[in-house]
């Protein structure tokens, strides 16, 4: 996970590499943005300019191959989350997932999701999704960190774990 | 599996009697899995103009931002409204400058001519070969499906309610023997003074 600037967070899977690489790059052009102009990048902006940066690599031998998951809160805009694929695809979603654990917690989200969750609501949904990925796939990813964006900026929530699976 | 069919679309524009109509289903998805069901796909390129973008989706968006950035240039530089014809040469020659490594879209124009009204409509292959017709045209994952639901429903001079109702009809039914593209749907009816945009609930599995 990054943060891009004070309210704005990027978590990043993929080719090691790539997504330390990339979202350094990200990470640096959205701090000199602010530099130079004064102003922040809104999250739509933000991810727009990644997504961008992303599809102009994509047709070269070097490209970056990252999923990406960018989190903002913007005084106008409210909250915002952006779901972006290694190919460049930038999609607006109330929940996203990248990776295998998608197959199983997807469905979690769309059973359980409500539109203003508070923080409780919503941690208790990600323990919700961990437990069921801890359940259903082979590996075991261990602890997941937990942080939020709001108007406030970026906070730490520490980490969670899902129970352990007892065997019935 | 083609790259054309990564994401799942499902595009369509038919003529009526001095209207034209263009609809899309509104799923993203990787491969099998559905990752979003409010994925744009038809953009307005102007007051009676639209273009329908089936394909990959990364390509769906630059495409249309690189479309856009030159349609912005030529009514600059004109100070006129694009004509549909016209608009078509522009996203063929976009898609054609790319012929050895292609954009996967296959474009989808609806439009009316911005000082006589007359209704057009044309798609395209991925490196910009057009097509104009007379009737309708289709494009995207279900194409066969679309093929035939247009070629039953379909007839000439379509009043814009009619029109409504048959080109819905048609792209629901070809979406819902398609596993890769509808999850709902949004149909755009085009009128010389009046666009109407209706969203359809439609199945979801």
């Amino acid at each position: 996970m990054y943060p891009l600037s004070d309210n704005l967070l990027m978590a990043v899977c993929g080719e090691a590499g790539d997504s330390i690489q990339f979202s350094e790059y990200i990470a640096k052009n959205v701090q000199l943005y602010k530099m130079r102009n004064g102003y922040e990048l809104s999250p739509r902006a933000a991810a727009n300019f990644t997504r961008r940066n992303m599809a102009e690599s994509l047709r070269t031998s070097r490209s970056h191959l990252v999923n990406l998951l960018i989190a903002g809160y913007d005084k106008e805009e409210g909250p915002s989350l952006y779901f972006l694929d290694y190919l460049a695809s930038l999609n607006k979603m109330p929940f996203a997932i990248h990776g295998h654990g998608s197959l199983f917690a997807l469905s979690i989200m769309d059973k359980y999701y409500e539109k203003d969750l508070d923080f409780e609501g919503a941690s208790a949904l990600l323990m919700k999704c961990i437990t069921e990925i801890q359940k259903r796939f082979i590996v075991n990813l261990g602890k997941f960190r937990v942080r939020t964006v709001d108007k406030n900026g970026i906070h730490d929530k520490g980490t969670i774990q899902p129970e352990p699976v007892v065997a019935a | 599996m083609s790259i054309l069919s990564y994401n799942g679309a499902a595009i369509m524009a038919m003529k009526g009697k001095n209207c034209v109509a263009i609809a899309a289903d509104r799923r993203f998805g990787i491969q099998a899995q559905t990752v979003s069901m409010d994925f744009d796909k038809v953009f307005e390129m102007g007051p009676n103009l639209f273009i329908g973008l089936p394909g990959l989706a990364t390509d769906v968006q630059t495409v249309l931002a690189r479309l856009k950035f030159r349609l912005n240039m030529y009514e600059l530089r004109e100070n006129r409204r694009i004509k549909p014809k016209t608009f078509m040469s522009m996203v063929s020659n976009l898609l054609y400058e790319r012929r050895f490594g292609p954009y996967f879209v296959e474009p989808v124009i609806a439009g009316l001519d911005p000082k006589s009204g007359e209704p057009y409509i044309a798609s395209m292959d991925l490196i910009g070969c057009p097509m104009e017709t007379n009737d309708f045209v289709v494009s995207g994952t279900c194409s066969e499906q679309m093929y035939g639901m247009c070629e039953s429903l379909w007839e000439p001079d379509l009043a814009p309610d009619d029109l409504f109702e048959t080109i819905s009809q048609a792209l629901m039914n070809a979406f819902d023997r398609d596993a890769v593209s509808g999850w709902g749907a949004v149909v755009y009816i085009i009128e010389k003074d009046k666009v109407t945009k209706r969203m359809l609930k439609t199945r979801q599995d």
